[in-house]
């Protein structure tokens, strides 16, 4: 394809990078002062904040009139995909070192802790999990029942298989197909709802990720051809269930603060808010990415075959719904 | 040039179209830039200032340890230079001066008009100064820079100010700029080849760099979480490395050298490549081994995820961990060897001459290749719980990272300078510095190996008096060595300003896209992609 004497597009002179790189840099000492109580931090803080919210509109505002304007030919467009799965690669790694955390402290330390070697230091502690250390203290009210999680589980893993699959007929046009297994996706997630016991949180929130899955999948067969007003319907249907799914998390979040389990309830406290909390960082980025795609596709960005962008922005919710179906299973069930 | 029309995109010319944009003057050049000529020069000269920053804290070091006893620093902040000179040498130094090579060169080499996002390539570059303004910054704040050595293991890193978070915030910074460079790096290579280069045609340089910038995506992001946790263990209550509350600073080491060996890969797989372009440079014969070339370096990348532990031998793992670890380490060694041999069959019956670039490549191959053994030892874990933190381990890393990265930089820089500035260096100048490099950096180094056999902890101001010997002939050395560097920075200087004008292709034997362009290149090139055609004998 590249073959063709195309011509990349070299971008002129920008200052961008140089303000974002100001932003970090009042971001990252504004932080070291703020964490050591010293007054400026939180207005180095957010000053850096803002200069980085001026410089990524500004940039991707750039981006978006490039790419509006018709300067990205083929290849530019290929080097973006590639970009996209190499930045989300780069995320998977970064999650993987929490998961890889939490399978060390479950298998290693806690264990490690409670034998005998950690019976003369702690001669108290008894090693299990949830654990929140020798020191630590943690009651914890649990989970649906073993058979209910199983069931629950299996349904879980088929919806997400069928939203997957359901990309197949997305690229290969076929839309009774598609609808078929979208409907498909949604009423094993209803059944997965029913089996988990409708009021656990943490159930809910898998439901609303896998049908966000589902509509998102929906949006973008719609601006595939070329139905704008239904792109727009869907993609906002995906971004409310995402907010839904923000405050359902805080919800969580409160309760787990009122029972007592706080970020410092020892290493069960550290690897559940950490591991939780950067997914629904995530959320909220990929939220904020989607909802900028609406706002494009209202002022009229996007075409029937040109919106990368928009794919881009669901590659990453896919993402970090994968990650939510993961943290489901070793963080709340196992 | 364009002798065709190639503007097919959008199939528009317009005035106020960018595409012709010449480069503005003056310092907006620099601050603004999106050529890659331009950000690959910024990054050199970064990573020589920082080059130049460690070197004076390692100075600093040898001087305290001419004697025993304390005479210059005192213990806190003797700590504070091992560790600021580790991290800001391997962050600020060497990494950054690869990728201002693989800016400069792959674009050329592969026949790219740029790399494939101009514009994050210059945000990759200007995050680099704030980091590094974190970093030197620390030595001026309240309690000091970090101390904790440049591993930063907890429980120690969960103790100290806020130098420790300005640390903490340097390589958040850093590695979002690593990993967007590397990004970088891997698209432009995957997606802008001149029509004809296929993977198996490309040289190796770039070959070598694609690896690590696939190892720079994985690992650093594991790094990023790393000092998170030891963030929220310092400030928010967290107890990732506390065991009281369940955790354990031992997974602190599993999680960082999951980052690090790989780094160590990412801070040599560049400079296997630079050497592989410059011995067949001056053998005048295509590199041995081609193929088995670019495997040895796949193979070495995932061997590198699987080896970790081998840094944590005395942390108490059951015994089979230990001896997988031992063995994984030891398998590394054989693609490593693959490389070796290689050069040397190049090198077999070539016609060789000895002009600094290939006196550079040689003098790696000799020096790397002991640091290699080194690591050999090292890798028998009975025999590491005598070396482990030993000036053994200093001597290793500095055979690798010092003669090894270091040397293959300053192979590059006079391989490629006449490419860049478009006049030859001063040769008896450069021959003079690599001497000047060869010799007292064994002298530097070589001691160290007696003193960590014997015992010296490494990361002590003050020694057993019978170690003195050694130390001070490592000290000697070392003023020679930093002496050496500051004339290279004026032979490089010197190339500047002026020289003998150099050829399209100074070096007879040298193969590639980038000697087919002028000296110094225009600002603009392959802006239509080459034809490109593999010379004789070169990838099938
Ligand atoms: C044949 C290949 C190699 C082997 C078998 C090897 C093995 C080892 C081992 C076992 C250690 C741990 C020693 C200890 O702490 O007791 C070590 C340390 C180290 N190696 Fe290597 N190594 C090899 C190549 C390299 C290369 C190519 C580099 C970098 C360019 C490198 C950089 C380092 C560094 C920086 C350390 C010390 C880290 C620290 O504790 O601060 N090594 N090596
Ligand atoms: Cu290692």
């Amino acid at each position: 394809m590249s073959q063709t004497l195309e011509k990349y597009f070299v971008p002129a002179p920008s200052y961008y990078p140089l303000i974002g790189a100001l932003a970090l840099l009042l971001m990252g000492s504004g932080a070291s002062m703020w964490v050591n109580h010293i007054e400026a931090g939180p207005w180095l803080v957010a000053s850096g904040f803002a200069v980085l919210i001026y410089m990524l509109f500004g940039w991707f505002g750039t981006v978006a009139r490039e790419s509006e304007g018709g300067k990205y030919g083929k290849q530019v467009d290929k080097s973006f995909r590639w970009s996209m799965g190499w930045f989300i690669f780069s995320e998977v790694m970064f999650f993987a070192a929490f998961f890889g955390t939490l399978f060390y402290v479950r298998h290693i330390a806690v264990p490690d802790l409670g034998s005998d070697i950690g019976h003369y230091f702690w001669p108290a502690f008894q090693a299990a999990w949830p654990s929140a250390g020798p020191l630590g203290h943690l009651e914890l009210t649990m989970t649906p029942t073993a058979g209910k999680i199983a069931l629950g589980l299996a349904l879980m893993v088929a919806a997400g298989a069928a939203v997957t699959y359901a990309h197949k007929p997305l690229e290969h046009g076929n839309r009774s197909q598609l609808q078929l297994v979208l409907v498909f996706t949604v009423v094993l997630v209803g059944l997965f709802l029913g089996a988990m016991t409708i009021n656990w949180l943490p159930a809910i929130n898998t439901a609303l990720l896998l049908a966000s899955a589902a509509t998102l999948t929906w949006a973008h067969w719609s601006i595939r051809n070329g139905n704008r007003g239904q792109f727009n319907l869907f993609l906002a249907v995906t971004i409310i269930l995402g907010v839904v799914f923000l405050g359902c998390q805080a919800t969580e979040y409160t309760h787990a603060y009122h029972e007592g389990l706080k970020l410092s309830t020892g290493i069960y406290g550290s690897t559940f808010f950490m591991m939780t909390g950067f997914h629904g960082l995530h959320v909220t980025i990929g939220a904020i990415m989607l909802t900028v795609m609406l706002f494009r596709s209202l002022a009229g960005h996007f075409s029937a075959d040109r919106h990368f962008a928009f794919e881009a922005a669901a590659w990453y919710w896919h993402f970090v719904d994968y990650v939510w179906l993961l943290l489901f299973l070793v963080v709340y069930v196992l | 040039m364009s002798a065709v029309s190639p503007d097919v995109v959008g199939g528009h010319d317009h005035s106020h179209d960018h595409d012709h944009h010449g480069a503005p003057t003056g310092l907006k050049r620099w601050l603004t830039a999106t050529n890659h000529k331009d950000i690959g020069t910024l990054y050199l000269f970064f990573s020589f200032i920082m080059f130049l920053t460690g070197g004076t804290l390692a100075l600093t070091i040898r001087a305290e340890l001419f004697q025993p006893g304390l005479q210059i620093v005192r213990p806190e902040f003797f700590n504070q230079l091992t560790t600021m000179h580790g991290l800001i040498m391997v962050f600020g130094a060497i990494m950054p001066a690869f990728v201002g090579f693989a800016n400069w060169m792959i674009p050329l080499m592969i026949g790219a008009p740029d790399m494939a996002f101009a514009r994050m390539n210059n945000w990759s570059f200007w995050l680099l100064p704030p980091a590094a303004l974190l970093l030197v910054g620390s030595f001026f704040v309240p309690g000091g820079a970090n101390a904790a050595g440049w591993t930063m293991y907890a429980p120690l890193s969960l103790q100290m100010g806020m130098g420790m978070d300005m640390s903490i915030f340097a390589v958040h910074i850093m590695g979002a700029s690593s990993i967007m460079g590397a990004i970088n790096i891997v698209v432009t290579i995957l997606n802008m080849r001149a029509p004809g280069m296929t993977l198996m045609k490309m040289p190796m340089f770039a070959w070598t760099w694609l690896i690590t910038a696939y190892l720079l995506i994985a690992v650093m992001p594991v790094l990023a979480g790393a000092v998170t946790m030891l963030l929220t263990d310092r400030h928010f209550g967290t107890t990732f490395f506390n065991a009281a509350g369940g955790g354990d600073p031992v997974l602190y080491q599993h999680v960082f050298w999951f980052f690090g060996h790989p780094e160590v890969y990412i801070m040599i797989l560049p400079a296997f490549g630079i050497v592989s372009q410059i011995v067949p440079a001056f053998a005048r014969k295509p590199l041995f081994g081609y193929a088995s070339m670019v495997y040895a370096t796949a193979s070495i990348a995932i061997l590198s995820f699987v080896v970790w532990a081998h840094h944590m031998f005395t942390t108490g793992m059951p015994a089979v961990t230990q001896i997988t670890f031992m063995y994984m380490t030891m398998l590394i060694a054989v693609p490593t060897g693959v490389k070796v041999f290689n050069w040397i069959a190049t090198m077999w019956r070539g016609s060789m001459t000895f002009e600094t670039p290939m006196l550079f490549a040689v003098g790696f191959i000799f020096v790397f290749t002991m640091g290699g053994f080194t690591g050999l030892m090292l890798a028998i874990a009975p025999a590491d719980i005598q070396y482990q933190d030993t000036y053994f381990v200093v001597a290793h890393f500095h055979y690798v990272l010092v003669a090894g990265s270091l040397f293959a930089l300053f192979a590059g820089t006079y391989f490629w300078i006449p490419k860049w500035t478009g006049h030859m260096y001063d040769e008896k100048l450069g021959k003079r510095h690599f001497w000047m490099s060869m010799i007292s950096f064994n002298v530097t180094f070589f001691p160290m190996h007696f003193l960590g056999l014997a015992g010296m902890p490494r990361r002590v101001p003050d020694y057993n008096p019978f170690f003195t010997d050694f130390n001070q002939i490592a000290t000697v050395g070392a003023f020679g060595f930093g002496l050496s560097q500051v004339f290279f920075l004026y032979i490089v200087l010197k190339c500047i300003k002026g020289g003998p004008k150099a050829a399209d292709k100074p070096w007879d034997g040298a193969e590639g896209l980038e000697w087919t362009l002028p000296s110094p290149p225009p600002f603009h090139t392959f802006e239509v992609p080459p034809q490109f055609e593999a010379p004789a004998g070169h990838g099938h």
